[in-house]
């Protein structure tokens, strides 16, 4: 994967952000700290490969939560195009709009497709204090499943800390 | 933090699984598959004729990946289908396997309960059995270890193969194009 060097890698702080969730509510990185974030950037909502990765995570979230991670997925729809798509599917956890500017957020975690005007599939697992501790960049239309994540959620159970090598490209 | 293969079949095939064809095969296609999704449906058309193609140089093994979020009847219907194992035997389970893909799309409730009893009376388990089972979820943890196992090897949606192990990315909707993968696989 020639421009998996492109996304933020393990070790860096991750860039704070403030995005809708819904038309009229935000919700912050900082908001969590002190727990496990994974942040699951993906290219648009109804699009099939999303729609499975989407959905695979809704049927693990509880095992997301065993290590008391929270689980945010964030592409460049519009909040009102989240509410509908995760009704429409069911989804137990929030979507964040990167619309305005438009996909500034995954422009600073190096997620963003610049000819598909879109975020690029790139997931990252960030500690409680805010350092990413493990990203991955997936290749176009490959859905990258959650094994990588429950990995990095382990790790940093098991006291896993900085300067360890991350990442699996 | 250790660097992250993704997408590698783990646990390997072992004796806890469904297995069909030879077991010294050189090649061996793991499906993570859900009895309610219909692009495992869809699988299930194109997979005779590429074991067939392919003979004795394949086995093919069924794991469980119900998504009970998007289909409601899929855990029972995987419930049902380890039930009849253990009472009918791997032959049965196969029968059980076939049954419920091929009435997938009756109707609407084609993989309800009474219709899964139905099903496991035909391939060969007592129907009453079955329907004990259901009612008190007999399996449904061996339904959940399994789905972990997908979990833990990049399962990314239903159907997900592995072919030796290793997540398959290709075209499986085409005999030719899959049946050519498996031939093409280094063993």
């Amino acid at each position: 994967m020639s421009d998996a060097s492109t996304i933020l890698k393990a070790g860096t702080p991750a860039p704070d952000f403030s995005l809708p969730v819904t038309p009229d509510q935000r919700v912050s990185l900082s908001e969590f700290r002190g727990r496990p974030v994974i942040l699951a950037f993906y290219p648009a909502d109804w699009s099939p490969v999303c729609g499975d990765q989407l959905a695979l995570y809704n049927e693990i979230l509880s095992e997301f939560h065993k290590h008391h991670a929270e689980l945010l997925g964030i592409s460049v729809d519009s909040a009102w195009c989240h509410g509908a798509y995760a009704a429409q599917r069911k989804l137990h956890f929030p979507l964040l709009s990167d619309f305005e500017p438009k996909g500034e957020v995954a422009r600073r975690y190096g997620a963003y497709r610049e000819r598909e005007g879109t975020a690029a599939r790139a997931l990252f697992v960030i500690d409680g204090e805010g350092i990413i501790r493990w990203s991955y960049l997936s290749p176009t239309g490959v859905n990258p499943g959650a094994d990588g994540i429950l990995e990095a959620l382990e790790s940093l159970d098991a006291g896993a800390h900085a300067g360890s090598p991350g990442g699996a490209a | 933090m250790t660097t992250i293969q993704q997408g590698t079949l783990r646990p390997p095939v072992g004796a806890e699984d469904h297995v069909l064809g030879p077991e010294d095969a050189p090649v061996t296609l793991v499906e993570y598959g859900d009895f309610q999704c219909p692009h495992c449906r869809r699988a299930h058309g194109v997979l005779p004729k590429v074991l067939e193609r392919l003979g004795p140089r394949v086995r093919f093994v069924f794991r469980h990946f119900p998504l009970a979020e998007s289909h409601p009847n899929a855990v029972h219907a995987a419930e049902a289908a380890e039930s009849v194992a253990a009472q009918a035997g791997e032959d049965a389970f196969w029968r059980m396997h076939d049954l419920m893909y091929d009435h997938q799309r009756d109707s609407d409730d084609s993989l309800d309960d009474e219709h899964l009893v139905r099903y496991a009376e035909r391939a060969g388990a007592d129907a009453a059995t079955v329907a004990l089972d259901l009612a008190g979820d007999t399996y449904e943890p061996v339904i959940k270890a399994s789905f972990m196992t997908g979990v833990r090897s990049g399962v990314n949606g239903t159907p997900t193969f592995f072919i030796n192990g290793a997540r398959f990315e290709g075209d499986w909707t085409r005999v030719e194009s899959f049946a050519a993968a498996l031939e093409e696989v280094p063993t």
